[in-house]
């Protein structure tokens, strides 16, 4: 398989990379690893004339806790460098294990999670658990700046909000009152396998009492959702094995999957129950965010 | 930015210099050059396979500054002023990596079309982690697909390799 011949730009800064884009129009995208897009290209799904690097890119590559704020994540960050900072293992470390969960290990070396993002793939694997983090997410084009909350960024299958000048330049997990997360994937192997069901939880507890929790869906609708039914369910009450089975059952109910190779859409909103229950266990159990 | 000249056809090429195995090589290069077609074609280095093309199998894994990565799925412009080894770069002086040693002792491969991109997951793990357990060993291969065996004499041969790096560092020390 061979590409069609583009344009190649090595911008210095986002700022040179956004009047990149501005100017180029439709026809130029940027590429941070490569992982989606050469492979788009080389199936004739995408056919950029002008591919814009922004993986290089220093001012993306940051992890870094600021205090009062959060911790910071460069859109360029690595899924082996989410998995191995020692910030993220401190802080959350259930993002750390999300990111291992990614594809295999030379695809974690070069896709990014401002890819994984900016992609918009319903199973992708960072969107649940950054989305249960309250993680925002920093836009920035060629003539202005924006930060949204990570779920209101995504529109359907491979759409997002991103205008055609714009770049994810970070996301912020903020300083929160969880006291535990987790993401749950649900493939068909153990590695290089997309998510059939990902479920990511988070809770905030109070003794034995659900102060407040989250429920993100993966790969079980267009868009990553908030089984917002669900999670008003558990607000304010003892945490059991039997809520959280009740609650897996409203999930199931608010998911809207659709069959295909992998698995037939009632299996998976069966699955969707099983994993949020095993999610809220989890997410309760282990104790850490 | 990327130096370029633009050729005849009007199509820009762009001039790279990247060090593989040691060597470093300056080249002019179209954007849609892959690295793995680089290595093969303009280097001859034909050692790193190309199978699958979409970063399923690992047939074609490199190292990129020392981690694996596809080399199906990187465009050869993007490692201008970066360091790639290929498994040609394995073996030092007629010497081969102890890797290499233990694949051809425990009859890792059968066909051997998976075994260059294997080769190269085991020496990252190997350098990152001298002493990984069998699930770490699983771990830096499932990116590599082979179709003939079972994968267990290639997890033996690279834990027996680690194990024999350890004694001979050890047996070095003492
Ligand atoms: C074998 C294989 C297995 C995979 N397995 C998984 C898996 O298990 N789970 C999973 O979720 N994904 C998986 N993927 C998909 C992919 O690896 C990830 O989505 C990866 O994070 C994409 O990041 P990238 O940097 O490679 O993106 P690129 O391919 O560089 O870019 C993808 C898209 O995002 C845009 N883009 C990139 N960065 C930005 C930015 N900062 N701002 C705005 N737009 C941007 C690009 O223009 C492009 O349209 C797999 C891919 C392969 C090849
Ligand atoms: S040829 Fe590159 S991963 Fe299969
Ligand atoms: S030995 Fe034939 S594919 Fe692995």
């Amino acid at each position: 398989m061979y590409l069609p011949d583009f344009e190649y730009f090595t911008p210095d800064s986002v700022e040179e990379a956004c009047q990149l884009l501005s100017k180029y129009g439709p026809k130029a995208m940027a590429i941070a690893g490569g992982t989606d897009i050469v492979v788009k290209m080389k199936k004739e799904v995408l056919a950029p004339e002008i591919l814009v690097s922004i993986g290089h890119l220093p001012e993306l590559k940051k992890i870094e806790y600021v205090p009062g704020k959060g911790v910071v994540i460069g859109a360029g960050v690595t899924h082996n460098e989410v998995q191995n900072s020692k910030i993220l293992q401190e802080k959350y470390l259930s993002v750390c294990e999300a990111a291992h969960q990614m594809a295999n290990n030379q695809v974690r070396n070069l896709g990014t999670i401002g890819g994984n993002i900016s992609n918009a793939v319903p199973s992708a694997d960072m969107p649940p658990i950054l989305i249960a983090l309250d993680t925002t997410v920093k836009i920035v084009g060629s003539k202005k700046e924006r930060t949204l909350p990570l779920e209101d960024v995504f529109k359907g299958p491979n759409q997002t909000v991103l205008e055609h000048d714009e770049l994810i330049t970070e996301f912020v997990i903020p300083d929160g009152s969880f006291t535990g997360s987790t993401y749950l994937k649900f493939g068909l192997r153990a590695s290089g396998a997309l998510a059939v069901v990902g479920v990511a939880a988070s809770v905030q507890m109070d003794g034995g009492v659900i102060k407040d929790a989250r429920i993100v869906l993966g790969a079980v609708s267009p868009v990553p959702l908030r089984a917002k039914e669900a999670e008003n369910l558990l607000k304010g009450k003892q945490a059991s094995e039997e809520l959280f089975e009740e609650a897996g059952v409203i999930a199931s109910g608010e998911c809207r999957p659709i069959s295909d190779i992998r698995a037939s859409a009632e299996y998976r909103r069966d699955m969707v129950r099983v994993f949020t229950r095993r999610a809220l266990l989890k997410a309760v159990n282990e104790g850490h965010v | 930015m990327a130096e370029f000249v633009v050729g005849e056809d009007g199509i820009k090429r762009y001039l790279v210099s990247i060090t593989v195995n040691g060597i470093k090589y300056t080249k002019v290069v179209k954007a849609n050059s892959l690295l793995v077609n680089f290595l093969r074609e303009d280097l001859n280095l034909t050692g790193t396979k190309r199978a699958c093309e979409q970063g399923d199998c690992g047939a074609c894994t490199v190292l990129l500054d020392g981690k694996p990565v596809n080399s199906c799925m990187v465009l050869t412009v993007s490692v201008d002023g970066r360091e790639v080894t290929t498994v040609e770069g394995l073996a030092s002086n007629d010497k081969l990596d102890i890797l290499q040693e233990k694949f051809i002792e425990h009859s890792a491969p059968q066909c051997g079309f998976c075994a260059p991109g294997i080769l190269m997951s085991a020496k990252a793990l190997l350098m990152k982690n001298p002493n990984p357990t069998e699930y770490e060993v699983r771990e830096a291969i499932a990116g590599n697909l082979c179709r003939c065996t079972g994968y267990v004499h290639y997890v033996e041969a690279i834990l027996d390799a680690a194990a024999a790096s350890q004694e001979r560092k050890d047996g070095k020390n003492g």
